[in-house]
């Protein structure tokens, strides 16, 4: 794959089609990629990687580079192909400059699950085949890939890539998934259940931001909790309770444009299930105004940008479970 | 030297926590290690680090510094600062440990931090040399030898006991108050000690060269070309500010409440757009000058500031959580090719 992906954009490159190529660049280790724009094919042949830790989407970065002279390509996976659409959607890439190589991806891994496998220390990770060989000190443990894949892949909802000017690879399918079965988990708990639950996970954020800058849904130039002018700006909360809020308040902004590409989840560095609350947004927006698949298109509207005689009324929350809640 | 069973290692934590309040690393509910107050039965984490440094428990992350009142041309002062307790914290790793030379260097020159230095005054920090180093340490870089680390006491483990050492006056009073160790030989820890270094040397990184990371060459690193490239995709989040045991830069705010004024200090990161943000405006417009200060403050200017000594101890933690894989290693190796 990464060989094919190499000759295609040196194609595109000596050909004249792009200027810049948008993909993974290697580091240290095998698993520690770096999104990196290529302006050369010495560049590439140094760098660029594709493996199994190519997690990282590559769309939101678009926004900028497609406003720079010239046009760019980019490799993007299935699910990063939503993302895509869902910026193009909102107008936030210039499509006319940019190139998309939609690739084949049979799932990335979490080298956090790596290091719960083989415990402490760990030393290299290397690929063979469908597995990864993971070496420490004292053991070297090989490892199925389908076993410490990102959360997302794990149960991932398409493999079809939705926008593209070539592919490399089969297109795919949207996927029988069982994403939402953890939702649900939490909708049978009781509310207190539910609220501990929610509080012990909220309560170790840092708020370092990461799961916001690294969101494609979240493209504001400036958002509000930064901007000093806004009144809301929000560096530190004041309570713990607050700080939670902030969490509720972005899945509300990013809900039905979200499109569960996972990032946010994959980017927490204290592992904190983001995607649950998105996730519980998209089930709930399936459920009351039919379904819908943010970035799975460009036109169809989004729910929550759309208006029907037949709309719920917003009181559906509240009657919902016998107004218990 | 002293030692215990580690069969016994809840009865010492028992027998600490009943003289003052006691942090060690234990695991969270996804499996990570934190600094957590000791309750009974809480099991030491084996992880190699915690997430979130033990500085965390001395420069929080955000806390009160006073409120102020007003009734009519009246401005009451209020303190409302963390009661001063004196407090315990087991398992920091010698990473960790440097880093307070670090910190102290920064909140305990004048002016004097107090929040900060009454924490200092009132902890007593056991370290605990390191049993599984990682792909992602490189202490050894700079000098740390996590087979002895600093702090009023000094622990190694074996499979199955516990050592224990005390460094300081404070360590030893403390130490002669813990009836439940007993005396031993220093013999084992060589043992532990010779079989650590023997890992740690085998480390991809415990050679990392920082030679010319030096106020020499501050304006031909701070003007290399390769900071576009290094910044390239950063996403500006601070996670690496937040996380790293020596990123102590913060911010001051007020939060009114209708009654009173409180006010706060709270981490600030390096990497934020309004970082700094003064009358003047803003002193780093893009990500790349905000990338470029973390790196060139902590190999560069704290170097420059404080007799050659770095301010990051190879901890590996921006190592292992920076979204993009951005780190400070990268960064090194980059322009150490611009140096040589
Ligand atoms: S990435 Fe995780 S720790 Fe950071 S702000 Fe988001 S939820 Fe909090
Ligand atoms: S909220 Fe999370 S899953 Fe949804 S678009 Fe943003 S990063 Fe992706
Ligand atoms: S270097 Fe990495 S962790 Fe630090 S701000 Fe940039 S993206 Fe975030
Ligand atoms: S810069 Fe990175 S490796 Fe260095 S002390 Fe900070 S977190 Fe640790
Ligand atoms: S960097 Fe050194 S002291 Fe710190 S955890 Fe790793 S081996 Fe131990």
């Amino acid at each position: 794959m990464q060989k094919r992906m190499i000759a295609k954009a040196t194609e595109l490159l000596n050909n004249g089609t792009v200027d810049r190529v948008l993909g993974w660049k290697t580091g240290e280790f095998f698993y520690d990629l770096t999104p990196a724009v290529f302006d050369s094919v010495s560049a590439l042949e140094a760098k660029f990687v594709f493996n199994s830790f190519s997690g990282a989407n590559l769309s939101k970065y678009l926004i900028a580079e497609s406003r720079k002279p010239g046009k760019i390509a980019v490799f993007l996976k299935p699910c990063d192909s939503y993302s895509f659409t869902q910026l193009l959607k909102e107008h936030r890439i210039l499509r006319e400059n940019v190139y998309v190589i939609g690739v084949q991806c049979d799932g990335m891994c979490d080298i956090d699950k790596v290091r719960n496998i083989i415990g402490e220390g760990l030393l290299s990770v290397r690929k063979d085949g469908n597995h990864l060989i993971a070496e420490t000190f004292d053991a070297t443990k090989t490892i199925a890939k389908s076993d410490v894949l990102l959360e997302r892949c794990a149960v991932c909802k398409s493999k079809k890539i939705v926008t593209y000017d070539e592919l490399i690879g089969e297109q795919g399918d949207v996927c029988e998934s069982d994403r939402f079965d953890e939702v649900a988990r939490l909708e049978a708990m009781t509310p207190e259940e539910r609220f501990e639950f929610w509080r012990n996970e909220l309560s170790r954020c840092i708020r370092c931001n990461a799961c916001r800058n690294v969101c494609p849904a979240c493209s504001c130039e400036k958002c509000v909790f930064d901007n000093d002018n806004s009144g809301v700006k929000n560096k530190a909360a004041a309570d713990s309770f607050e700080e939670n809020m902030f969490h509720i308040i972005r899945a509300f902004h990013v809900a039905s444009r979200c499109t569960d590409c996972g990032e946010c989840s994959r980017v927490c560095p204290q592992h904190i299930p983001l995607h649950l609350l998105n996730r519980k947004f998209i089930k709930d927006i399936n459920e009351l105004y039919g379904p819908y698949m943010a970035g799975a298109d460009l036109n169809t509207k989004p729910a929550l940008m759309d208006y029907t005689k037949d709309d719920c009324e917003p009181s559906i929350v509240y009657e919902r479970n016998g107004g218990a809640q | 030297m002293k030692k215990l069973s580690l069969s016994n290692l809840n009865d010492l934590f028992s027998a600490i926590a009943e003289k003052e309040n006691l942090y060690i690393p234990t695991d969270n509910s996804v499996g990570q290690a934190a600094f957590s107050l000791w309750s009974d039965g809480a099991v030491l984490s084996e992880k190699c680090n915690t997430v979130r440094s033990a500085k965390d428990l001395f420069f929080p992350q955000v806390e009160n510094l006073v409120n102020f009142k007003v009734t009519g041309k009246q401005i009451e002062v209020i303190e409302n600062r963390d009661p001063a307790e004196p407090f315990v914290v087991f398992g920091v790793r010698a990473c960790d440990l440097r880093s307070f030379d670090i910190l102290d260097r920064v909140f305990l020159s004048e002016p004097v931090d107090s929040y900060y230095r009454t924490r200092r005054e009132n902890a007593l920090l056991i370290g605990l040399a390191c049993s599984h180093p990682s792909q992602t340490c490189f202490c050894t870089a700079f000098g740390i030898d996590a087979a002895e680390p600093a702090g009023d006491i000094t622990c190694w483990m074996s499979d199955d006991t516990l050592y224990w050492r005390a460094n300081t006056e404070k360590g030893a009073t403390f130490t002669d108050s813990l009836a439940i160790l007993d005396d031993c030989q220093d013999d084992p820890v060589h043992k532990l000690q010779e079989d650590l270094r023997d890992r740690l040397g085998r480390l991809p990184l415990h050679d990392l060269d920082l030679t010319g990371f030096d106020s020499d060459n501050m304006i031909k690193l701070f003007n290399s070309e390769k900071w576009d490239e290094l910044s390239q995709s950063c996403l500006g989040c601070g996670t690496c500010t937040f996380i790293c045991p020596t990123c102590q830069c913060y911010d001051i705010q007020e939060f009114n409440t209708g009654k009173e004024v409180k006010r706060f200090r709270c981490w600030d990161s390096c990497m934020y757009s309004n970082f700094t943000k003064m009358s003047a405006g803003q002193p780093r417009p893009t990500q790349k000058e905000r990338f470029r200060q973390r790196f060139m403050h902590k190999l560069v200017y704290y170097p420059s500031n404080n007799e050659g000594i770095y301010s990051c101890v190879g901890c590996g933690r921006c190592l292992q959580k920076c979204p993009v894989n951005a780190n400070i290693v990268k960064v090194i190796k980059t322009l150490r090719e611009e140096l040589s």
